[in-house]
């Protein structure tokens, strides 16, 4: 349990220090949703329609960035086979690095969200609902991208690579984060089946993920 | 021969050899009495002959799914048994099975233009089957990627396995949502709800595709394991001159 502490701890500490870089996708983020309006057109009517679905694409795409050095970087320096030889089961290890991944480039776009949607006009129960779809969807694209993360371990150019097989397995996420956001704000479609169906993924992937990852893992770094 | 032997990779080129051509000539005899009676069967009395589509696209669709079918089982190989050969089949399956899905994307879109007036709408079964593309590109690119063939093998296979969800997904999205797509109308409970004079000939073609489908899996497997011995023998050169 220690160990498993332990590694939370190393893996916040590690991402906000100095090359670390958690915070960088709240600015990526924050670029995506200011880039949106100069290519769509300042129109405040168009941009509050559509402004969910402009915050949640430039989530899924932000929770990809750091991504890529999840294990990259514990294999560059050598914990990952301290990892692999540990007695923690790697699929909890590898779950709590997820948390952890989670925690400093996940839960910081949730936080965002609210005030960058200020720029997509969002009034206060869009936000409200932004931030509840998200909070609840952002995990699932972490354990989904925790796969990829795996797979491009030993890979020199594994951050492309590592966006086209990730991306394909987020999609459910996206619709049905979308969904509920939209639900919420245009609303003739009621807000509790897209949001259920959200839960749903996101504790699938919580299941799915680690242990696809750790498999991935295990055969990447025999 | 028992079936155990194939798993040698000598024996599987022996027995490769001798079924291609078996495969590819049953696969031409029913290509020509499926695409005579396709010709001559009857058009739709709503679609015309555009109906005619579907003995391309029903078949593509069913091989696009058989393909990641056939990489699910393979991925099983390789990471269960760790057998070479499952590897070899996954590798071949991929592009074969993304060919099919294209087909199935292409004559799809060129039937919904004059049927529903557009080449594409965003209903849940074409989504999830434009899904299953990506997914085949995105196993495509990992296996040219990663340069060792065992590793490259073993990342697929987790891959392969995790995509695999989308197959349910794309055989009920017809029934969990309400497409523009129509619901499933061969194997379905209470039978199929076309009529023979279009059954038969779509039956026919399905055949035929899936007989040529395994002979291009046998041929593409039967490379893989060529070209494996021959990188083989280049390491083993370049080992020897060095």
């Amino acid at each position: 349990m220690t160990s498993l502490a332990a590694i939370l701890v190393r893996d916040i500490r590690v991402s906000v220090r100095v090359g670390g870089g958690a915070l960088i996708g709240v600015l990526f983020f924050l670029i995506v949703v200011t880039l949106a309006p100069l290519a769509l057109g300042p129109d405040l009517n168009l941009l509050k329609r559509i402004g969910p679905a402009i915050l949640w694409l430039a989530a899924l795409l932000a929770s990809l960035l750091a991504l890529d050095r999840l294990f990259a970087a514990d294999h560059d320096d050598g914990s990952l086979d301290l990892i692999l030889l540990g007695r923690a089961p790697l699929e909890i290890v590898v779950a709590v690095k997820g948390v952890a991944h989670w925690l400093t480039t996940g839960l910081p776009l949730v936080v965002a969200a609210p005030p960058i949607g200020l720029f997509l006009n969002l009034d206060a129960p869009a936000a409200a609902a932004l931030v509840l779809t998200l909070l609840v969807g952002t995990p699932a694209l972490t354990f989904m991208g925790l796969i990829g993360a795996a797979l491009a371990v030993t890979l020199r150019r594994g951050g492309l690579l590592l966006a086209v097989l990730v991306l394909p397995l987020t999609v459910p996420v996206l619709i049905f984060g979308v969904a509920a956001a939209n639900a919420a704000v245009a609303g003739p479609a009621p807000f509790g089946t897209p949001f259920t169906v959200l839960c749903a993924l996101t504790l699938a992937s919580l299941v799915i993920g680690p242990f696809a990852a750790a498999a991935a893992l295990r055969q990447e770094m025999e | 021969m028992a079936i155990a032997d194939l798993a040698n990779p000598t024996h599987f080129l022996k027995f490769a050899n001798r079924a291609i051509p078996v495969l590819g000539g049953l696969a031409s005899i029913a290509f020509a009495f499926g695409i005579n009676q396709a010709i001559n069967s009857p058009d739709d009395y709503q679609q015309g002959a555009t109906v005619k589509i579907m003995y391309l696209h029903v078949p593509g669709a069913w091989l696009g799914m058989l393909g990641w079918g056939v990489m699910t089982v393979a991925a099983l190989g390789t990471l269960v048994w760790r057998h070479p050969l499952a590897d070899v089949a996954a590798k071949a399956a991929a592009p074969i099975g993304a060919a099919f899905t294209l087909m199935c994307l292409v004559t799809g879109s060129l039937w919904g233009r004059p049927m529903w007036g557009t080449y594409w709408v965003w209903d849940a079964r074409l989504t999830s089957v434009l899904l299953l593309f990506l997914l085949y590109l995105g196993v495509i690119a990992l296996w040219r990627t990663v340069e060792d063939p065992s590793r490259a093998a073993r990342a697929a296979a987790v891959l392969t396995l995790v995509g695999a969800v989308d197959l349910p997904i794309i055989k009920f999205s017809v029934d969990w949502w309400n497409t523009l797509h129509q619901p499933a109308s061969v194997f379905r409970m209470g039978g199929p709800t076309i009529d023979p004079a279009l059954l038969v000939p779509l039956f026919v073609m399905t055949t035929a595709f899936t007989l040529a489908f395994f002979a291009f899996l046998l041929a593409a497997m039967r490379n893989e394991i060529l070209r494996r011995r021959v990188r083989t023998l280049q390491l083993m050169q370049a080992g020897a001159v060095s």
